[in-house]
């Protein structure tokens, strides 16, 4: 199972500069190993090949339930 | 198929309890009088309660007295004590969601639907119970409020994150509680505890005024000893509210009907591959033991369970992150250490990762359709192994040493992840801590699950007693 990125460290102190996430440094070692964690169980889901068809699930509804007048 | 009194002289399940209320044969007020002192006893020591509404609770049970007295009926649920797990608002109590963060807000206007719709049939809330932080948890281990405690055995969990609510039914305290299941925290801890737990259909129940965690995964459902008060509770819960757009417009299914109906005719397998091996030997013994009992011979394979499991793995770190995004830049170190670092890492996934996993899980959810059209039934394990006790970080299965908290929901989180209705049956092995068998119908088919449920308990196949 090879992990979908290559150097999670560096992912985790971009993205979370990116999104404006501070990662203090007494937990930084644990986002990161949490990190590696998650990407090396998404390479099963990433490398499953789906139809191109395939809807994401859930279904959006257009028009909420409380509106009656829709 | 009701369950013989004889078998839980000091306990009676929810049942016998409305029943003995109705008849005035006992008061509510004496019936939660009971409760509540069970509780002062006991939850010192398991702790499972977060907040005790006593004072509330009387003043409920003796305005039911009243209406009783007055001549009108009291509910099908007339005086039964009941707790919640601390994400459902409670009218005039802070929802803490396990959290130490959420105690700054202001206490909920109203209760939850669920809430609203038991006390509405007679039942009495007499508290709020403990939970792993936000719910991200299989232990019930909370670093704000204490570790509650397995009444099988107290120095080991209770499982999670609905713990508190389970091992309060499991030790007697109230004959039911609400808890959620968003991959496995209804029928996980209901295992290691020993009780029925009932995580319905996605959408089946309404999820209104109850604290989320992952929108596309949450459910709720009942906790009880007896399989009676499963069917009684969900058929109450059941019906539509616009307050959840998740909650479904089907008409409600009533179960308690159906439970006498026994298993002729229903086609059980016992699902194979994935569901038949990183456990403990004593694990597929307890399925075993429900298999022998069904006469079940035929093994299904749900195809690709494990990427099941990683892809709502993803969509759990991805929303239950997302929805705590704030807090996380603001205040990260007010979170319980055991929920923090999760979430940090969570917040940062990749949004084609989470794509993927929604794909993944029409695509799953397709497959599995398909093999309901062929059985009726699903039996799998709920757990790897017997609840390990308090504090552990590793459990070893077929040989291989792994993190305990990710693991301990292997066999219920491809299962959830389809909204797939499961009861958690107990198997009560002598001496020895108690064990779970999930049985799986076809969405929208709790009725079936509840009917081989029934006919298992009537068997004597499974049962929730009361540890002494």
């Amino acid at each position: 199972m090879t992990n979908p990125i290559s150097d999670p460290t560096a992912y985790v102190d971009q993205a979370a500069a990116l999104i404006g996430l501070p990662i203090p440094s007494e937990y930084h070692q644990s986002v990161v190993e949490n990190f590696e964690r998650i990407a090396a169980i998404a390479q099963l889901v990433l490398e499953f090949p789906l139809p191109e068809e395939t809807e994401i699930a859930p279904v959006f509804e257009p028009a909420s339930r409380t509106v009656t007048s829709l | 198929m009701p369950t013989p009194i004889s078998d839980m002289p000091h306990y009676p399940d929810a049942t016998s309890i409305a029943q003995s209320v109705q008849n005035q044969e006992t008061s509510a007020k004496s019936v939660v009088a009971a409760a509540l002192a069970g509780i002062a006893e006991k939850n010192p020591k398991l702790n499972c309660f977060t907040t005790v509404l006593a004072e509330q609770a009387m003043a409920d049970a003796d305005a039911l007295d009243q209406t009783i007295a007055q001549g009108q009926a009291p509910g099908p649920l007339a005086g039964v004590p009941f707790g919640v797990k601390d994400l459902f608002d409670i009218a005039g109590v802070t929802t803490l969601a396990g959290s130490k963060i959420n105690a700054d807000r202001p206490p909920a206007t109203q209760d939850a639907t669920l809430v609203t719709r038991l006390k509405q049939a007679g039942a009495i809330l007499v508290g709020a119970q403990n939970m792993d932080e936000y719910a991200y948890g299989f232990v019930t281990e909370n670093s704000h409020y204490g570790p509650s405690r397995n009444p099988h055995d107290p120095t080991r969990i209770t499982g999670g994150s609905s713990g508190g609510s389970v091992a309060a039914v499991a030790a007697g305290m109230v004959p039911l509680s609400l808890g959620s299941d968003t991959n496995g925290s209804i029928r996980v801890p209901s295992a290691f505890c020993g009780i029925f737990g009932l995580k319905p259909t996605y959408g089946r129940l309404s999820r209104a005024r109850t604290y989320p965690f992952v929108g596309s995964l949450d459910h709720l459902g009942p906790f009880a000893r007896s399989v009676r008060d499963i069917a009684l509770i969900f058929d109450i819960l059941q019906g539509p509210d616009p307050d959840d757009p998740v909650c479904t417009t089907r008409p409600p299914q009533p179960c308690l009907p159906e439970l006498a109906k026994g298993i002729d005719g229903l086609r059980i397998a016992v699902a194979a591959d994935y569901f038949a091996k990183n456990a403990e030997p004593e694990v597929f013994e307890a399925v075993e033991t429900v298999v022998r009992a069904l006469g079940v011979e035929q093994r299904v394979t749900i195809p690709e369970a494990h990427r099941a499991r990683a892809a709502a793995f993803i969509i759990t770190a991805s929303e239950g992150s997302h929805l705590h995004l704030a807090d996380l830049r603001s205040r990260p170190q007010d979170f319980d250490f055991a929920t923090r670092d999760r979430f940090l890492a969570g917040a940062l996934i990749p949004t084609g990762w989470y794509l993927q996993a929604q794909k993944f899980r029409h695509w799953y959810r397709d497959r599995v359709q398909e093999l309901f059209e062929m059985v009726d039934i699903i039996l799998a394990p709920t757990v790897p192994c017997v609840a390990p006790p308090i504090g552990e970080q590793k459990l070893v299965l077929d040989g291989v040493e792994m993190l305990l908290r990710p693991n301990i929901g292997l066999f219920a989180q491809p299962l959830s992840f389809i909204g797939l209705p499961i009861i958690n049956v107990p198997v009560q092995r002598s001496g020895q801590l108690p064990l779970g068998v999930q049985v799986i119908a076809a969405p929208y088919n709790e009725a079936l699950a509840l009917r081989v449920a029934a006919y298992l308990e009537a068997t004597g196949v499974v049962s929730a007693p009361v540890p002494e």
